[in-house]
């Protein structure tokens, strides 16, 4: 790898493998249970709460401590310093429950033993007395139980709705339920303490945040933050499930392996991963709406009701961003919405891509929905009559301006390639013969605003080193979780050096080389963290170019980067010689990398600012076919077509639009979570948790990307982010089913589904439609 | 009596395992992972559903050595006696090249977070090696027991349709190497029980159905495991001590498969895998039925025996068997009788079997000229789902009018049970829709379902119903299904 590559073009927009591909198909790529364990490496598993909500009677962990294999227990007791893993600092999420229960699930102790087995079959000896509370598993329970919130609510408002109430001809009212999701990230969560001389400890785990699990670590164990060094190589999987729910499990293990001086790891089982990490917030939304007979609504109000569990987590974010996406891609003159995001004694819901966002949307186009049928049209036209336009009508309800709509023609390129029109008019003429099977279609747009809307995490760091034999060396401080981060940065930093991306070596994400990190998360990792690295490279580059002008004695301006090397006048300098130069010459080839958004800002309290640096678009249009005697479905088709500006890596992008399109189909028709009258989960495991498979992926599968598109902010390489956006794009999915659904009354009605459209529920609509078909 | 030998021997990739001990619950997965610290094999879910620990297990079958894909998580090392273990680690050395299929998946950017990846890549190799050009139902078939939350699966289609563009199946080393190693495991095989360990860690291999009698007859209380697909989870999931542990998945003649005129025997050994594929002439429906168990992990894991005697009220075994009027063959000791399916399962988790007694076969009769048969499955999702309802319906027409008709429904009771007050409802009657209709109320006599993580009773109850709708139409010729045809 030090040779000079043949390759003589950048691999900047080149669709280059993953960095791990390799070592991914060979078995060889490492996740936490997978690296070579310290000698005398313990377990922790932890004991779970088996109540929704009690008081904790007593505890006897006698049978624990005598189980053979236990080197140990731990309870809040243990905990040195704060008893506390809250990412917000709310202090409600206790490591280990202490006095009450507050979910079914929650941890109330530790068992270390000298196997993951015996921990784990210990855990289940304790003898735990409970007096029971009574308890919210819903959004309905807990309104119904006073509405008690977990954290502050958010109000945007913008024009007087009241006016906008006057000014309409017809009301849109109604309610939306959209089920909550579990990751499923197929590596569970893993962290892996090593302990250290005095304060100082190292982790290994699997994290989106691997600054915060310093924090956490540093805040439990009462140790300065300097003490704790995280290590993060890679994850099987995050979804925005590893941004603050890692917390726990590295606080376990640091812990025990500061208490016991040895290494410790810990490792849940799924099912128990799923009863206790957070999912992604189910929302209810009660909304009224006022629109026109041309279709185009004049007044929007709406409360976003979200099952937010048992602490506050990131619910506070979430909910925000369900609101911020109440207008998906649609000028609203008179808006006012609210969010409550309410307690429930379920786990704590979390981060899950889109974080809230695809809720917000998938609750506008229910109502774009109604209208439609109300209308009767296609919710398609409904769509454009309300589209935000590119020179007025472009103020959202938190008073930004959408300053790079490009939705008429994203929609217009798609409406073309997926024919959608004639498919739809060949789907009217099937539903009037065919009399068990029904087809229908939808196409469904998204405006997604990309930046973490907490202005302070949009900022990332990044180390650069050039060796002297002209090897280079990256870290930043993102993670890569299958995304293609790395590849990604990576890809910028060739391209900067004018390397060929063989020679750049990424390192894993290391507490000790980049500090004070944000999560991997609100799809921003490249747009960040590639920004850092190129300012390293930037930096690095600089000081090489100069000494190249010395050495050479040439201008300045006479010396040019080429691709393999650097021109300095007539000399033309090969990469690796001019590192090795350098060195002798004692310039420095390592830099620390810096970058924060511009242009963003938000004021929370006024509901007013600009907290997203850009939008990105896309849009699906999908065919289904239900069967109405069972409910049963399949996808024929879907056309999925997204705007990432100028891809940095298309195959990575793509990869990025199909998966998250599936995860969202997958949502919000087979993923159904469960729970039972006492509080617990039952969906808690692949056999009664339904991802998608193979054969649930439509039909046919057409996904492309924007090619026309670029980003109009300087954003790298004026690419777009990717990871969220195409997820909400599954809805498209639930509208088609919808379309068919209504076909059995003809139309008339708007069956408003409710998500997941699992079987049951598309049965059901077909029912409420041959109860309307009856009665008219 | 039989011989005991107090060893367990397999080979894995290329190297002979000879085990002096070994626990009974000990999992191929944590055998490899803990024991032998390969780690390429992953765990996702430790119930057989995800597929990252898929690996493949070579047998010697009817004097041909065949390679499955199983589930390493929910697979005893105790049932791998004699066999050739292939994990992702055998198809390419460090720095050397990729085999054909991890080729193709790096090719077609078929892995994101990776975790997932060495399942799918064992899958995508067991498919291959028995069918070089696979079209992408082939790969869906492949793959119904490999999740990926990344990719969407695309990729992963994509790459498996194109493995023979990096190399050829003749050339791969599993085939090439096939009649060795058959030699080697027909050498391993030495007609012995095998027996290890003492007390709940107990493991016995029966070397034959007259050991197997004999064993657990002396052994009633112990668990009899073939395919481990339930029993794997009594260890990973609850951590039951259920020792000893007696292994019948590889007696021979619970492999028997007999197809005569007026029956189709089948051992209580063959898996779901063999067992659709001997139906498939006579009964299709079963056939299409059963395709949707499991993934193809499972189905090559599973029996159909098992499923029967594990007595689940929601097993897609019992409720198309019920309704063909199938028997099964328990047997303890020399002792053999036979009982009609519908009278085996008794109540919830209660079935007609003694201590120490054993089912040997299911015999199913032969449809007779005339008779229509059908079996349905409700899920969630299509595949690898279980059942919130199963309903199996068979017919008989005489002059238009219901001379015959056999109902079963699983997931509607607590146990699988016949619709006896529709069958009632119906016999004697036109076969019309009005018959059908007049006979819809019934089932709210025959069955309460019960709202679950599955489905509510409503829906159960509605579905039920619309299944014979349905039956109906087919009947008829207007039935229409939802067909998957992908190109």
């Amino acid at each position: 790898m030090n040779k000079q590559s043949p390759i003589t073009t950048s691999p900047l927009h080149l669709s280059v493998k993953h960095d791990s591909a390799i070592k991914q198909v060979a078995g060889r790529a490492d996740y936490i249970d997978d690296l070579v364990e310290p000698e005398g490496t313990l377990h922790a598993y932890l004991g779970l709460s088996t109540k929704a909500h009690a008081d904790i009677a007593s505890m006897n962990l006698d049978a624990v401590r005598a189980a053979p294999g236990v080197v140990g227990v731990l309870t809040g007791e243990d905990i040195p310093a704060e008893n506390d893993v809250s990412s917000v600092h709310k202090h409600d999420e206790p490591v280990f429950a202490t006095t009450r229960v507050v979910t079914w699930g929650q941890p109330l102790f530790a068992v270390i033993g000298e196997t993951r087995e015996a921990a784990r079959r210990a855990a289940k000896l304790a003898k735990i007395e409970y007096r029971e509370l009574p308890h919210v598993t819903d959004v309905d329970a807990a309104v119904a139980a006073g509405g008690k919130l977990v954290t502050e609510p958010l109000k945007l408002e913008r024009g007087d709705v009241e006016a906008g109430f006057a000014a309409s001809q017809h009301r849109a009212r109604g309610r939306v339920r959209i089920g909550g999701q579990e990751h499923f990230y197929l590596e569970s969560q893993a962290a892996l303490a090593i302990p250290g001389e005095d304060d100082e400890i190292t982790l290994q785990v699997s994290s989106q945040h691997p600054t915060e699990i310093q924090v956490m670590v540093a805040q439990v164990l009462g140790v300065p933050h300097a003490a704790v060094t995280v290590n993060m190589r890679r994850m099987g999987g995050g979804f925005g499930g590893k941004e603050t729910q890692g917390n726990l499990f590295a606080v376990v293990a640091a812990v025990a392996a500061k208490k016991l001086n040895k290494a410790v790891k810990i490792r849940p089982d799924r099912d128990d991963d799923f009863q206790i990490t957070g999912k992604r917030h189910d929302f209810v939304v009660d909304y009224d709406v006022g629109y026109n007979s041309d279709g185009k609504i004049q007044a929007v109000t709406a409360t976003y009701a979200a099952r937010s569990g048992y602490s506050a987590d990131l619910s506070g974010p979430v909910t925000d961003r369900a609101l911020f996406h109440c207008d998906n891609a649609y000028w609203y003159p008179t808006v006012k919405v609210n969010s409550l995001p309410l307690f429930t004694n379920t786990v704590s819901n979390t981060a899950f891509r889109g974080f809230g966002g695809p809720q917000g949307i998938i609750a506008a186009e229910r109502w774009i929905e109604d209208i439609a049928y109300a209308l009767g049209k296609d919710p398609l036209e409904i769509r454009k009559a309300n589209f935000y336009g590119t020179d007025n009508n472009n103020v959202t309800p938190y008073h930004q301006v959408v300053e790079d709509n490009v939705i008429h023609r994203v929609i217009e390129d798609l409406e073309q390639s997926s024919d959608y029109q004639a498919r739809r008019q060949a789907i009217l003429a099937f539903n009037k013969t065919s009399k068990v099977l029904k087809k229908g279609i939808a196409m469904v747009p998204v405006k997604f605003g990309i930046s973490f809307t907490a202005t302070w995490h949009n900022q990332a760091g990044a180390l650069v080193h050039v060796y002297r034999d002209g090897s280079i060396h990256l870290s930043h401080g993102g993670t890569e979780m299958g995304q293609g981060l790395h590849i990604k940065v990576m890809q910028v930093v060739a391209d900067a050096f004018g390397v060929p991306v063989e020679r750049v070596q990424i390192t894993a994400s290391n507490t000790g080389k980049v500090p004070n990190t944000s999560a991997t998360a609100a799809s921003s990792g490249t747009d960040l963290n590639a920004m850092a690295a190129l300012d390293a490279a930037n930096q690095i580059k600089a000081r090489m170019a100069a000494h190249a002008a010395f050495i050479y004695e040439v201008e300045p301006k006479d010396v040019q980067w080429e691709f393999g090397g650097i021109r300095a006048g007539q000399q033309f300098v090969p990469f690796d010689e001019l590192a090795t130069s350098c060195w002798m010459n004692r310039v420095q080839l390592s830099a620390a990398g810096f970058y924060k958004t511009p242009k963003i800002h938000w004021d929370r309290t006024t509901g007013r600012g600009h907290p997203f640096y850009y939008f990105a678009y896309g849009a699906a249009a999908s065919e289904v076919t239900i069967d109405t005697l069972t409910g049963e479905y399949q996808v024929d088709r879907s056309d999925v077509l997204e705007d990432v500006g100028r891809s940095l890596n298309p195959a990575i992008d793509i990869g990025q639009v199909e998966g998250g399109f599936i995860q969202g189909m997958g949502w919000l028709t087979t993923e159904e979570l469960w729970w039972d009258g006492k509080g617990q989960l039952r969906t808690h495991a692949p056999s009664t948790y339904k991802i998608p498979l193979a054969s649930d992926v439509p039909r046919i599968f057409n996904v492309r990307l924007a090619e026309w598109s670029i980003n109009k902010e300087p954003a790298i390489g004026r690419s777009k982010a990717v990871g969220e956006p195409p997820l909400v794009l599954g809805y498209s999915v639930v509208e088609a089913l919808s379309m068919a659904v209504a076909s059995v009354a003809d139309y008339k009605v708007a069956p408003q589904l409710d998500m997941p459209a699992t079987p049951e529920r598309v049965l059901m609509g077909v029912e409420r439609m041959r109860r309307a078909r009856a009665s008219t | 009596m039989t011989e005991i030998r107090s060893q367990l021997r397999f080979i894995l990739n290329d190297q002979d395992v000879v085990l002096d001990e070994i626990s009974a619950t000990r999992t191929l997965l944590d055998f490899l992972r803990l024991d032998r610290r390969m780690t390429g094999s992953k765990e996702g879910c430790a119930e057989g559903d995800c597929g990252a620990c898929t690996v493949l297990v070579g047998r010697v079958t009817s004097g041909e050595l065949v390679y499955e894909s199983v589930n390493a998580c929910i697979c005893f090392v105790g049932s791998l006696d004699a066999t050739h273990v292939v994990t992702v680690e055998h198809l390419s050395a460090a720095n050397g090249p990729l085999h054909p299929v991890q080729q193709a998946m790096v090719e077609h950017h078929g892995s994101q977070c990776g975790f997932c990846t060495p399942g799918i890549v064992m899958s995508l190799y067991g498919m291959w090696m028995q069918n070089a050009d696979p079209s992408v139902s082939d790969i869906e078939v492949a793959l119904q027991g490999n999740l990926c939350r990344c990719t969407g699966y695309s990729p992963i289609i994509k790459a498996g349709q194109s493995i023979s563009a990096y190399g050829t199946v003749v050339a791969d080393p599993l085939v090439i190497e096939r009649q060795a190693i058959k030699a080697r495991l027909e050498a391993l095989r030495d007609g012995r029980r095998v027996e290890i360990g003492e007390g709940r860690g107990r493991l016995i291999v029966p070397a034959s159905a007259d050991d197997l009698a004999e064993v657990y007859a002396a052994n009633p209380q112990g668990t009899l495991v073939s395919g481990a697909t339930d029993v794997g989870l009594w260890v990973t999931k609850f951590m039951r001590d259920i020792g000893p542990m007696i292994f019948i998945g590889d007696i021979a003649e619970l492999h028997g498969i007999e197809a005569s005129e007026s029956a189709l025997k089948l051992g209580a050994g063959v898996t779901y895998s063999a067992a659709t594929a001997a139906v498939t002439g006579s009964f299709p429906q079963l056939t299409e039925l059963w395709m949707r168990i499991g993934g193809q992990q499972v189905r090559n894991m599973g029996t159909i025996g098992a499923n029967i005697a594990n007595g689940s009220p929601i097993g897609d075994t019992p409720p198309p068997l019920i309704a063909l009027g199938a028997s099964i063959t328990l047997r303890k000791g020399e002792t053999r009788r036979e009982v009609k399916l519908e009278d085996f399962f008794i109540a919830y988790g209660k079935q007609d079997r003694q201590p120490g007694e054993f089912v040997e076969a299911v015999t199913i009769p032969s449809l007779p000229e005339g008779e229509q048969f059908a079996c349905y499955k409700i899920t969630k999702r299509k595949d690898e789902d279980i059942s919130a309802l199963c309903g199996a319906y068979r017919l008989k027409l005489e002059g238009g009018k219901v001379a015959a008709i056999t109902i079963a429904y699983g997931g509607m009771a607590a146990t699988p049970k016949r619709a006896k007050a529709v069958e009632a409802a119906l016999v004697g009657k036109a076969w019309t829709v009005a018959t059908v209709e007049a006979a819809i109320p019934a089932f709210a006599e025959d069955y309460q379902p019960l709202t679950d993580m599955r489905a509510s009773a409503e829906y159960r109850l509605l579905a039920a119903q619309n299944l014979l709708r349905r039956f109906f139409l087919e009947t008829t010729g207007e039935g229409e299904r939802l067909t998957r045809e992908v190109a």
